[in-house]
């Protein structure tokens, strides 16, 4: 149930962002965040984003979900 | 490729470990259940190391009283929505699913807020089904703040809300065999690493792990590594998305809303300060208090083993319904019904 996915944000609204992940696009809350930044990859879970990624741990955890290698 | 030969040497690694006899390692999180039976986790164990399941599957660990709450919220008319996996959760006399059937208007929604949309679009009176662990109680917090805030005043929880230290603090004080914790990944992006610091004067590990292949079977060679050290720490194998203090701002969000309770778990009974309740600043958001919500108690589920599961002291074939009775088509019980349930993993995965 506490399954989470990293998206990249790409436009913010006050407490709402829109973010990104492989040509998926979902509207999150971002006020569980100190400071969201588009551009920020984050990690999201029903609907919020729950924690900060740098792109390097975003793409090493992407990358797992290619593969298959992954399921969470 | 180099990232198969990683996995294989890992697998091998762990399949030779010369591990302590009676060694019991303990996964509370149900996406790890599901990760270690999908990927064959079990087979890799060295002699002597036996993996268990702990109450990590907030649907398992929800008592038949909250399902028969949600339906009589059902029955007076309001929309209840949930997370879908609650929906085939049998209470004690029907499930959400069957209500549905039977004309009650319930939805399954991904995300509070898409339950907070529904309030704003319909008008009607619409209960969130709050359940799960930390990682998912900020979120809700956050949904109820906003409905505060934008007057959506038709929008409540039921709340369920549960938190892993204490459970896992009621579990090693009756179970003195467990050698070690593989701790929730996602969990733990909220709670931290000081979380779980508790265990150390147990002495008993904790390795924070992610949901890949090489993520568990690392963080399991580090649990036997500690353990027959006698190396007792929390370790943070997770940090692609966790930081070892959490995330603060999440649990201010949380602890601004919630209030820890005592809670009830299924297996594990009241557990002090193991669930969350709504402060009286965010009362209105409370559907215990805008309903007269009426059950009767719930009868004993008859056979069932699912509360013995969930404490690790069985494993899924040792009930007497377990893919009998009680399959994955046919559920009788949270730990069959839940995708993440042990019951669950262990038919689908072997």
């Amino acid at each position: 149930m506490c399954l989470a996915v990293p998206m990249k944000i790409i436009e913010i609204q006050g407490d709402m962002a829109v973010v990104e992940s492989a040509g998926l696009r979902r509207e999150v809350g971002v006020t569980l965040l100190d400071k969201a930044r588009v551009g920020d990859w984050v990690l999201i879970h029903a609907g919020f984003a729950i924690s900060k990624l740098t792109r390097k741990q975003a793409r090493e955890t992407l990358a797992i979900f290619a593969e298959g290698n992954f399921f969470g | 490729m180099a990232e198969k030969n990683r996995l294989t040497l890992l697998a091998d690694r762990l399949r030779r470990f010369p591990a302590r006899p009676q060694t019991k390692i303990m996964e509370v999180c149900g996406t790890h259940t599901v990760a270690i039976r999908r990927f064959g986790v079990q087979r890799l164990l060295p002699p002597g190391v036996k993996l268990v399941s702990g109450p990590g599957c907030p649907v398992c660990v929800t008592p038949d009283r909250f399902i028969d709450e949600a339906v009589a919220l059902a029955r007076q008319g309001a929309i209840v929505t949930s997370f879908g996996d609650m929906l085939r959760v049998p209470g004690s006399r029907t499930s959400l699913e069957e209500e549905r059937a039977a004309g009650g208007d319930i939805r399954a929604v991904y995300s509070p807020l898409d339950a907070l949309r529904i309030a704003a679009d319909t008008g009607k009176e619409t209960v969130f089904l709050a359940v799960g662990f930390e990682t998912t109680a900020p979120g809700i917090a956050a949904a109820g703040m906003m409905a505060l805030e934008k007057k959506i005043a038709n929008f409540s929880l039921l709340t369920s809300l549960r938190l892993v230290p204490p459970a896992l603090k009621a579990l090693i004080a009756v179970d003195s065999h467990l050698s070690g914790f593989l701790l929730p990944g996602h969990v733990s992006a909220v709670i931290g690493k000081q979380a779980y610091e508790f265990l150390i004067p147990q002495r008993l590990p904790g390795v924070i792990s992610g949901f890949s292949a090489d993520d568990i079977i690392s963080s399991l060679l580090c649990l036997l590594e500690m353990h027959n050290k006698g190396i007792y720490k929390i370790m943070n194998n997770y940090p692609r998305a966790v930081r070892d203090r959490g995330n603060e701002r999440s649990r201010a969000v949380m602890a601004e809303a919630f209030a820890p309770a005592d809670a009830e778990w299924r297996g594990l009974g009241v557990i002090p300060a193991s669930g969350l309740q709504l402060r009286p600043a965010f009362g209105a958001l409370d559907a215990r208090r805008r309903f007269a919500i009426q059950v009767e108690n719930a009868p004993d589920r008859r056979e069932c083993r699912c509360g013995d599961v969930l404490r690790g002291l069985i494993d899924p074939p040792d009930c007497p319904l377990f893919n009998k009775a009680c399959r994955p088509d046919q559920p009788l019980g949270p730990c069959m019904v839940s995708s993440e349930g042990s019951c669950s993993a262990w038919v689908t995965y072997g």
